[in-house]
């Protein structure tokens, strides 16, 4: 038990943080627990229990949503984390017009999610998009990237992942910046390949940057709806439903209710990954 | 900081000044972004602006579809409507709680021009009416090209299977039976929910047993019918190559201009035909949705959306003048004006030209015949679950067998039942 330090600052100080604090995140977080309770449509909330969490776990879309948003969560943020740091290594690695390829690789997270979505819609078309033109010239019938149904998830996917690696490359390169090249002096004396360098002290001494990537991106990718929305609205079908679309699409009928207790759902389900994870990269978290 | 000031002030000014000149309202319009609703809006407005130069209006577009739903209704909720705007009439109105939300136009002067069957189709629970008409009545059917049918000797078919009969031998000249859009969700219903004439001709009382929990898509022979017939459309492979993609607008285009043979839409459609191809408008031909029986082949029919008033709206005053106005005869003749007349309108004494486009001339004959027309189900039954689209997209893309399909939706009509309350559920 650690025994606390009285704090330096007086009480009026944190005021104005404390108000914004409760009024805008406790205050909604505590009165949606209320509401996921009800059946509600903004103007009266009659209390019905638990039934819109019967309700929802009874969705036919919801076990697929389920699924697709693991899913898509696993794979964004698996790829974010492989692709950022080799990008990273590539970035820091005195090549050719470097400043300018990092601006290159950045540049798609700071362009509209809705912008993005629509650009590949256009260029994912089936038949007039760049995407099967170019395939076709080469003599392949490119599929229905967005609306084939076994293909449409794994599509948006690479659409997030291309849009999203930048970020990641960008923590990946300031974690390598932080460490010492003494490491890859002494190694290299020792006789190691530039191999065996990226395995036994890149990826080791990277760790933290790998923490932050990989928590980030799978909350991001738990979570993520924007983009999903701007292409495929879930479809065809349910077929890319995640769990934020299908919540989404409650709340667009008027289930107000019924989609309150489907945030409640996602906001459990991101914890209950996230919080292990956390505490597992702290516990082996190791002195550099 | 001194030119912040200043400008400030200047703004001030300008904001009293023009509040000075008080005598001019601009009244503020929410219309979805279908071709036909923004000729017809542009076109009423203008001739109320004419008659009385005073009122100004400052048109907003919003999406159709779920997304409209969600913006009409959330915008009602926060009590950012603007003082007029279009929706639905029927189920998707009553999903709207009317009598919280809208302003009662009962006592309208305008409403007596207005046909009984309409003010049903927008009167709340209570009895009184919240709505008027806009824009003519439609039909839910099959558009057709005109030029295919003649040029391989086809002929109107009546049943199903002399519906896909058509298709085989549309196919088999190389062109595309059945357009699909599929890029646009809403469209998948047509199928299921145009069908409905056929449903009601062989179980007239599906409509009443289904609002009170008694029949279900799953176990009614007829209703699920609709469900098949996207089935089969896809087995057979007659849609275009990018019906997963393509929207409302190439539909129309396509049929129009003969890149495909049928359609399955509203008549509303006709008014896109004529904004966008105005040159094929004489190629688009229209027929009934074909059922199981010959003898009893009609048209679902769909009302008109309705113009509405939030309740206590600022400018409920003016506004409700202007809704009077779109309610008159005149009115009516400056829609039709405007955007022309894709099918009959909902007020006394408003006749059609003579020289309708190729396609509403197909559709008056149902309206003239007794017994050919019955309304679509979302405006005999309250309930209309929110995920058909999505259901629909399914079936007509082979993910999901059509009997799984209806089933699927008796499970979602469940929950809006349950929202609106209705006893049974």
């Amino acid at each position: 038990m650690v025994s606390r330090r009285p704090s330096p600052y007086p009480y009026w100080f944190v005021l104005p943080a404390a108000v914004i604090f409760v009024t805008l995140f406790l205050v909604p977080t505590i009165t949606s627990f209320w509401f996921s309770m009800t059946r509600w449509d903004l103007f009266k909330a009659d209390f019905i229990g638990l039934d819109n969490y019967r309700q929802f776990f009874k969705e036919p879309f919801l076990i697929q949503g389920l699924r697709n948003t693991l899913i898509y969560a696993f794979i964004t943020s698996g790829a974010k984390t492989v692709l950022g740091l080799l990008l990273a290594v590539l970035l820091t690695s005195g090549i050719w017009m470097q400043g300018f390829l990092r601006s290159v690789v950045f540049f798609p997270v700071l362009v509209s999610t809705i912008g993005i979505g629509i650009a590949f819609s256009a260029l994912m078309h089936p038949t007039r998009g760049v995407i099967n033109l170019g395939l076709a010239t080469l003599g392949i019938e490119g599929p229905s990237w967005l609306s084939d149904p076994a293909l449409a998830l794994y599509s948006v996917a690479f659409i997030d992942i291309w849009k999203g690696v930048g970020l990641a490359t960008l923590i990946y390169i300031a974690g390598l910046a932080a460490i010492s090249p003494e490491y890859y002096e002494a190694s290299r004396i020792d006789g190691a390949t530039r191999m065996q360098q990226f395995w036994r002290v890149t990826v080791p001494l990277v760790r933290p940057a790998t923490v932050t990537v990989v928590t980030l991106s799978l909350i991001g990718g738990l979570r993520s709806f924007d983009i999903i929305w701007a292409t495929t609205r879930g479809g065809p079908g349910f077929s890319s439903d995640v769990l934020a679309s299908v919540i989404y699409k409650q709340y667009q009928a008027g289930f107000y209710g019924l989609a309150t207790a489907g945030n409640v759902i996602l906001f459990a389900l991101i914890a209950i990954i996230i919080l292990p994870l956390t505490l597992w990269f702290n516990r082996n978290e190791v002195d550099v | 900081m001194k030119t912040f000031n200043y400008s400030a002030a200047l703004a001030t000014a300008i904001a009293l000044m023009a509040g000075m000149a008080d005598a001019e309202v601009t009244l503020s319009i929410l219309i979805d972004n279908n071709p036909e609703t923004i000729t017809s809006m542009d076109a009423v407005t203008a001739a109320y602006s004419a008659a009385h130069p005073d009122v100004k209006f400052d048109i907003e577009q919003r999406a159709g579809g779920a997304d409209g739903d969600n913006i009409v209704k959330t915008r009602l909720a926060t009590g950012e409507m603007a003082d007029v705007f279009n929706y639905n009439s029927g189920s998707l109105f009553q999903a709207l709680r009317p009598q919280e939300t809208l302003a009662d136009l009962t006592g309208l002067a305008g409403q007596a021009n207005v046909l009984d069957s309409f003010k049903q189709v927008v009167t709340a629970p209570d009895g009184t009416v919240r709505g008027v008409p806009f824009g003519p009545a439609m039909g839910g059917g099959i558009f057709y090209n005109r030029k295919i049918y003649a040029d391989l000797g086809l002929t109107i078919p009546k049943t199903w299977d002399e519906f896909m009969a058509n298709n085989a031998k549309i196919a088999a000249a190389g062109k595309v039976p059945v357009i699909t859009t599929f890029g646009d969700t809403w469209t998948s219903q047509l199928f299921v929910l145009a069908d409905f004439f056929n449903v009601q001709a062989a179980d007239p009382n599906f409509a009443a047993d289904y609002t009170d929990n008694k029949a279900k898509y799953a176990t009614t022979p007829a209703a699920s019918k609709g469900f098949e017939y996207l089935e089969a459309v896809f087995k057979a492979n007659y849609m275009n190559k990018d019906f997963g993609v393509a929207k409302f607008e190439d539909g129309m285009r396509m049929v129009a201009t003969g890149e495909g043979a049928h359609y399955p839409m509203l008549t509303f459609g006709i008014g896109t035909v004529k904004q966008n191809n105005p040159d094929s408008l004489p190629d688009l031909g229209f027929f009934a949705q074909p059922g199981t029986d010959a003898a009893k082949n009609g048209l679902t029919v769909w009302m008109p959306a309705a113009l509405y008033m939030p309740k206590d709206g600022p400018n409920a005053e003016e506004a409700s003048k202007f809704l009077d106005f779109v309610a008159s005869i005149d009115g009516c003749n400056a829609m039709i004006k405007g955007s022309g007349a894709s099918g009959p309108y909902l007020i006394k004494g408003c006749e059609l030209p003579a020289d309708v486009p190729q396609a509403v001339s197909d559709m008056l004959p149902y309206f003239q015949t007794e017994g050919m027309t019955a309304p679509a189900l979302e405006f005999l039954s309250p309930i209309k679950g929110p995920a058909l689209e999505q259901i629909t997209v399914e079936v007509g893309s082979g993910i999901r067998p059509a009997a799984e399909a209806a089933a699927l939706y008796d499970q979602d009509v469940e929950k809006q039942a349950k929202q609106l309350g209705l006893p049974n559920w």
